[in-house]
């Protein structure tokens, strides 16, 4: 509390304390929800997002599960049919593949399945991307592919705020939400506004206005994208960054807004390029506003290559902020 | 086949210095993560050494291997070179996956080394297709499939098991029952702990063994193949080990206590076959002595080789993500 003005003065954490405080404040809220995951209890989970927890809330409500991923994640789903509403915890997106089958089979086509009769209020959360030199089997991101598939939604906080915040929208939604959180967010730190309460899992924000350029990303990507808009600044060129925050559905009206100002477009996305998200929006663009259009829409992603461990390899497999600077410079002065 | 195991002084003199070849190289290996020469995820094997030294002397040199991401031990008993191993932790080229694989990915073409897998239960299957290889081609190899009390967990387990038996292939499945897959008890984790017992429901031979008794486990791992060739069908050895350090370089041990880890390092593998051979007179102090000369010898010059190895060029990224050949 500020004595001055009686308003709770706002609070510094980090990524990974938001994602915590969010599972916290959820269970303590509501005796249907649950968290499960591998080494979530005693480990305290393997970003160490749920350290503390199970001493807290007792290992029923933050519940060690073998390693058996299409097990757990199937349960979830039971669970979840049957009036729980269960937080699945996946170490990585990596690891959630062995769980494809029950997200993709049952937790996506059940609701239609049934003619309406059952949802599936499931939440997964898991961790994606790359940048800790940890190679082919770890550092992949994944989440476009999920995005793939009609009957899920799929979020992914990038800031502190939307760390805290999206869980509980999450929860109350009655279809099974997976929320993407990036390896090299947990450890970053921001100030946590409390007037703000909640967030929507509908929109995508405009994180930097700007009338040049847009500059479409979300994830792990938002910072260097941030970043490059900066290094744009400097250089005379404005650049407007999308966060997309929610990535199916996805919102559209905000994205075509922005590119009605500014006519231009860079999708940044650490996934790969084909068959892919980063595609998805290129197409609805080219689709929706082709004529709104200055010049091509192009896109800064990932590498084609499984990532490789060696830390120059890594670096160069992942987009960079100077790479993002240059297709944005390169649009702007050659349109 | 033989299922025999000579404890003649070149014998045990081999088996004591595998083991201390894994312990030394793994030491370094702690020292080069703390000074970031090392990075990504690395997890040692200290403790574990008797497990891959005893199967891995039983092998011949045309069986397979299938191992986990730690797989340090099992990488340096088969005959990769410390070098290439070095060299690979540091991300050069020179590396035996030219760096691009790392700790976690261990490939070695020339010893018949399929990884290195870093997915918990990802090898399994994959052995099960080496031994179905072989079978098919005549060739009367085994493969020896290394895995962790964790991926007992996974249903790749059971369904290769499964597999491995209905087809009869020449598998042998190691279990390194350390007692917990990262943080995870294994009797938190499995309903039932006998992990040699499950093998009965597919049908398969198997055995428990003390996998901090190497002799033991060579024993054992012979008996299992000459199994193996005389009937055609897998067997499941369980190798009752303990990891003394922590999961990864990223573990604070909150889960198990330090008594626990204390009780279990006065059956360090190493130690205790040391301390056998010196006291029954099958090998002098000076000649332990010379072991650890060499050995230091042999880790200091794989980090000058790694130190002194090259980055492969960032043009090269791309390349071997698809091939334009299977190499012979
Ligand atoms: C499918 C999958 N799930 C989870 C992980 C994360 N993980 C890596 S090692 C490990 C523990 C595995 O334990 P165990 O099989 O007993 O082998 P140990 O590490 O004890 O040698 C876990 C959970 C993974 N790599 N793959
Ligand atoms: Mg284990």
């Amino acid at each position: 509390m500020s004595a001055a003005t009686g308003t709770p003065a706002p609070r510094r954490m980090t990524y990974r304390e938001a994602c915590k405080q969010a599972i916290r404040a959820a269970i303590l809220a509501d005796p249907r929800v649950f968290l499960m995951g591998e080494d979530v209890a005693r480990y305290g989970g393997c970003y160490a997002v749920t350290k503390g927890l199970a001493a807290e809330l007792g290992e029923a409500r933050i519940r060690d599960t073998p390693l058996s991923e299409n097990g757990y994640v199937g349960a979830g789903i039971g669970a979840a049919i049957a009036g729980m509403r269960p937080i699945v915890e996946i170490m990585t997106v990596n690891f959630s593949l062995l769980a494809l089958d029950q997200i993709v089979n049952s937790a996506a086509t059940i609701p239609h399945m049934s003619g309406g009769q059952f949802a599936v209020p499931l939440v997964i959360r898991m961790a994606t991307g790359a940048g800790l030199q940890l190679a082919a089997q770890h550092s992949h991101s994944l989440e476009g592919w999920y995005a793939h598939v009609p009957g899920l939604k799929i979020l992914a906080p990038a800031t502190v705020e939307d760390a805290r915040h999206m869980l509980q929208p999450a929860l109350d939604d009655p279809n099974p939400v997976l929320i993407f959180e990036h390896v090299m967010l947990y450890n970053r730190e921001d100030e946590l506004e409390p007037s703000i309460t909640g967030v929507d899992i509908v929109s995508a924000k405009i994180r930097r206005p700007g009338r040049d350029i847009t500059l479409v990303t979300h994830g792990g990507m938002l910072f260097k994208t941030l970043e490059a808009a900066a290094v744009l600044h400097e250089e005379g060129i404005e650049a407007e960054v999308i966060d997309l925050r929610v990535l199916r559905p996805l919102d559209m009206a905000t994205i075509l807004g922005s590119v009605a100002r500014t006519r231009r477009v860079v999708i940044v996305d650490e996934g790969w390029k084909s068959g892919s998200l980063s595609a998805e929006v290129a197409a609805r663009i080219a689709d929706e506003a082709f004529y709104e259009l200055d010049a091509p829409i192009r896109r800064v992603c990932s590498r084609e290559v499984p990532i490789p461990y060696s830390a120059h390899l890594e670096k160069a497999a992942l987009p960079q902020t100077p790479a993002i600077v240059a297709m944005a410079r390169g649009l702007v002065k050659g349109g | 086949m033989n299922d025999k195991v000579h404890l003649d002084h070149e014998h045990v003199r081999d088996l004591l210095t595998a083991m201390l070849r894994i312990r030394r190289f793994e030491e370094k290996c702690f020292e080069l993560y703390q000074s970031e020469k090392i990075r990504g995820f690395m997890h040692l094997y200290d403790g574990e050494e008797a497990v891959s030294v005893g199967v891995i002397e039983a092998l011949e040199p045309k069986d397979a291997i299938v191992a986990t991401y730690r797989e340090h031990g099992q990488a340096l008993a088969r005959g990769i070179e410390m070098n290439a191993l070095m060299a690979e932790l540091y991300g050069k080229q020179e590396g035996c996956c030219r760096g691009r694989g790392g700790s976690m990915h261990v490939f070695d073409r020339a010893t018949r080394f399929y990884g290195g897998n870093a997915i918990v239960g990802g090898g399994l299957p994959l052995a099960v297709g080496t031994a179905l290889g072989d079978k098919m081609l005549g060739r009367s190899a085994i493969t020896a499939c290394f895995f962790g009390d964790g991926a007992v967990d996974e249903g790749s387990f059971h369904e290769s098991m499964n597999l491995a038996s209905l087809w009869k292939l020449p598998v042998l499945f190691v279990c390194e029952n350390n007692l917990y897959s990262m943080g995870m008890a294994l009797e938190r984790a499995e309903a039932e702990t006998h992990i040699a017992r499950k093998a009965a429901g597919y049908s398969v031979a198997s055995a428990a063994v003390d996998g901090m008794d190497v002799v033991a486990v060579e024993v054992a791992a012979r008996r299992a193949i000459a199994q193996i060739h005389a009937t055609s069908t897998p067997y499941l050895l369980e190798c009752q080990t303990y990891r003394f350090r922590a999961h990864s370089m990223f573990d604070a041990q909150l889960y198990r206590t330090k008594p626990e880890i204390e009780t279990w390092r006065k059956k360090d593998p190493v130690r205790q076959l040391q301390a056998w051979l010196e006291q029954s007179g099958m090998l002098h102090a000076d000649e332990i002595t010379g072991i650890e000369a060499d050995i230091a010898a042999e880790v200091g010059a794989a980090v000058a080789f790694a130190e002194a190895g090259t980055w492969e060029p960032v043009e090269e990224l791309e390349r071997f993500t698809i091939m334009d050949r299977v190499p012979q």
